[in-house]
């Protein structure tokens, strides 16, 4: 029976333990127990860290362990470099420092927000290997299987003397890096604000954690979700009435995740006042998987909102989610738990709808935020705005779109994700929305990627918004008439302005093409008294002053 | 500053009584249309004043819809630009004629 007739394999089967006991061993002088003294904490990196380690550097999309990726970026580059960085956040100067100083080399992430012009050039210099631009829950899957952390340095508001956490609102990406680099032997780093007795409640158990530093200045949080009502246009409000009427409605979309645009804070803020005389409330939007937007505050206030799993937290809405057990995720604390692997499987297949805005769209109807100059990496939007096949579940929604684009009834039916790409035709200073094709392509070549990165493929997108109207491509049959589709909503743009007028007005008439007057919308009443909130400060007077909102948008 | 004439024959005049008519106002991305009842009725003169260059093109798309559309007759348009977008000018545009069918009072 047996091949082999030898007894158990002589090899060692635990190196990577052993290689865990040495390293924590050389790093025990420069900690009491778990806790470290934050001045030692560039010494102790050094002990810890060795050259080629895959670190993960938290680096999320909100919340930064900003004094960690200081004093990484401190360590002597002799003794550490040639690291591999794979977090899904690059957000912070002090992670491209990193690859400046030869501390690290390679990099695996997702998104890059503020660094995407800097991590352009870092390419182009050659100081940056770069191995993919991930969507995260890809970034988080392969954590566990080609690109688990040697080290993870994360960040919690407290901690208590056995390395138990409490993360709070901003759990978002931890328990994830944590889990796969504590289980599979490596080393755990936190950075928190204080250090206490017992922590409100534990979102990481002490035994995945190592070590804990209490940093002189609390930790950074980007106020990425919110956008000043007082700053929406005419215009994106008019595409807000199109999504509500045109999509929303038909397909009675009740199951949704937005994305962070002035667009989509339009349409959070017209559920209460156009939505409501349209007599769609309970009907639609009513279960997100979204961050807290602050512009949801007037649509949860009457009503609209049943309830809202987020990825992460946003700045100042702590108090206000407190306060509404009923529609968010919270602990036996109190406070709102958000987990970011979570939130973007719930978004990928819990949900019926995506909604977001983009940079550059093409003639298929791909999608981009890359521009010649800028790797911005991705958000939400790949995995949500994604069709996922493996989904089993049946909705009116799905299955109304999968009807349209099967074209015929069929004995086996199958829904189909609205996947909606909500934009103006023309972007800031002028840039068509529209192009012929995707700066992205030429990105890819001049930096020698082998993908050229892709927000959202064209064959996912079942409609485009735009002010002049909504594309419906799940009912266009060949490529030409997806092509006239998109350049009938293209408006003045040069791909607009090329299009086969006759073609437009026969996918017009098959409702291909739906313009506002043939929904019943007059552009005139796209005025801004529709917006249930005009204000940040009346944003706050909705949510009986819980809602906080950051200094930079206390503009009274 | 780039200046650009249109002129154009309409199918009739704008309806509505009023004389003239402001919407908008000049500032960055936005635009200032001031309307004036003062050609012929089947007459429509557009004065576009704008600090972008380059796009003479787009304007005459957008202004020729907006008379198509609207028939405009009789009015002088005098546009005073801040780099508006094309679908802010055809917005403002139509609010102008908009007002224009308010009586005068």
């Amino acid at each position: 029976m047996n091949a082999r007739s030898s007894g158990p394999s002589q090899r060692a089967w635990d190196t990577a333990r052993q290689s865990r006991e040495q390293r924590l061993a050389a790093a025990a002088r420069y900690a009491r127990d778990k806790l470290v003294f934050h001045e030692d904490v560039t010494k102790l990196l050094e002990a810890l860290v060795r050259s080629g380690d895959r670190v993960c550097l938290e680096g999320d999309n909100q919340k930064q362990a900003d004094f960690l990726a200081a004093r990484l970026a401190e360590v002597d580059p002799v003794v550490v470099k040639d690291l591999h960085i794979v977090q899904s956040g690059v957000v912070l100067a002090e992670h491209l420092d990193l690859f400046e100083a030869g501390i690290a080399k390679r990099l695996d992430f997702s998104y890059s927000g503020p660094q995407g012009a800097a991590i352009a050039r870092a390419l182009k210099a050659s100081k940056i290997e770069l191995g993919a631009v991930h969507t995260y829950l890809e970034l988080f899957s392969r954590y566990f299987v080609d690109l688990t952390p040697h080290v993870a340095l994360t960040v919690a508001r407290c901690a208590d003397r056995e390395g138990n956490l409490y993360m709070g609102p901003n759990t978002e990406d931890s328990p994830v890096v944590i889990e796969a680099t504590a289980f599979k032997q490596g080393i755990v780093i936190a950075q928190v604000n204080e250090l206490v007795d017992k922590v409100p409640r534990v979102d990481v158990p002490g035994d995945r954690v190592d070590f804990v530093v209490v940093a002189p200045s609390n930790f950074y949080v980007e106020p990425l979700f919110t956008r000043d009502p007082a700053q929406i246009t005419e215009t994106q409000i008019l595409t807000a009435m199109l999504a509500i009427k045109g999509i929303y409605e038909p397909y009675g979309v009740k199951r949704l995740n937005h994305g962070i645009g002035f667009n989509t804070a339009a349409i959070e803020l017209i559920l209460p006042t156009y939505a409501e005389r349209l007599g769609l409330k309970g009907r639609i939007a009513t279960h997100f998987a979204l961050n807290p937007h602050p512009t949801l505050i007037p649509a949860i206030e009457s009503g609209w909102v049943e309830q809202v799993y987020s990825f992460g937290s946003e700045v100042g809405m702590d108090d206000y989610m407190r306060a509404r057990p009923d529609i968010f995720f919270t602990g036996r604390d109190g406070s709102m738990a958000s987990n970011r692997m979570y939130c973007q499987s719930a978004g990928l297949y819990a949900t019926d709808l995506f909604i977001g805005s983009t940079l550059q769209i093409d003639l298929a109807g791909n999608s981009s935020t890359f521009t010649k100059d800028r790797i911005a990496g991705f958000g939400g939007a790949p995995n949500m705005g994604s069709d996922p096949r493996g989904r089993r579940h049946a909705s009116d929604a799905w299955l109304k779109a999968g009807r349209e684009a099967a074209g015929e009834p069929t004995r086996l039916p199958r829904g189909r994700k609205l996947v909606v790409q909500i934009v103006e035709t023309f972007g800031e200073k002028l840039s068509p929305t529209f192009v012929e094709g995707l700066d992205s392509i030429e990105l890819a070549k001049s930096l020698d990627l082998a993908l050229p990165p892709v927000m959202i493929y064209g064959d996912d997108v079942s409609h485009i918004v735009t002010e002049e109207g909504i594309a419906n491509l799940l009912l266009c049959r060949t490529p030409a008439e997806r092509e006239q589709a998109i350049r009938g909503v293209a408006g003045y743009t040069d791909v607009g302005r090329a299009r086969d007028a006759r073609a437009v007005e026969e996918l017009r008439a098959r409702k291909v093409i739906q313009r506002p007057e043939d929904l019943g919308i007059n552009p005139l009443d796209a005025n801004r008294s529709l917006l249930a909130a005009r204000s940040v400060k009346e944003l706050l007077r909705w949510s009986g002053n819980l809602y906080d909102p950051p200094r930079k948008f206390r503009n009274w | 500053m780039e200046n650009l004439k249109l002129r154009f024959t309409t199918r009739g005049p704008a309806p509505g009584t009023a004389c003239s008519a402001i919407v908008g106002v000049v500032a960055s991305g936005n635009l200032e249309v001031l309307l004036e009842r003062v050609l012929a009725q089947n007459e429509c003169a557009v004065e576009i004043t704008t600090p972008v260059r380059g796009y003479d093109e787009v304007w005459k798309a957008v202004v020729a819809d907006f008379v198509e559309r609207t028939s405009p007759g009789g009015m002088r348009i005098s546009i005073n630009d801040g780099g508006a977008r094309p679908d802010t000018v055809a917005l403002r545009l139509m609010q102008g004629v908009r007002t224009m069918e308010m009586d005068d009072e």
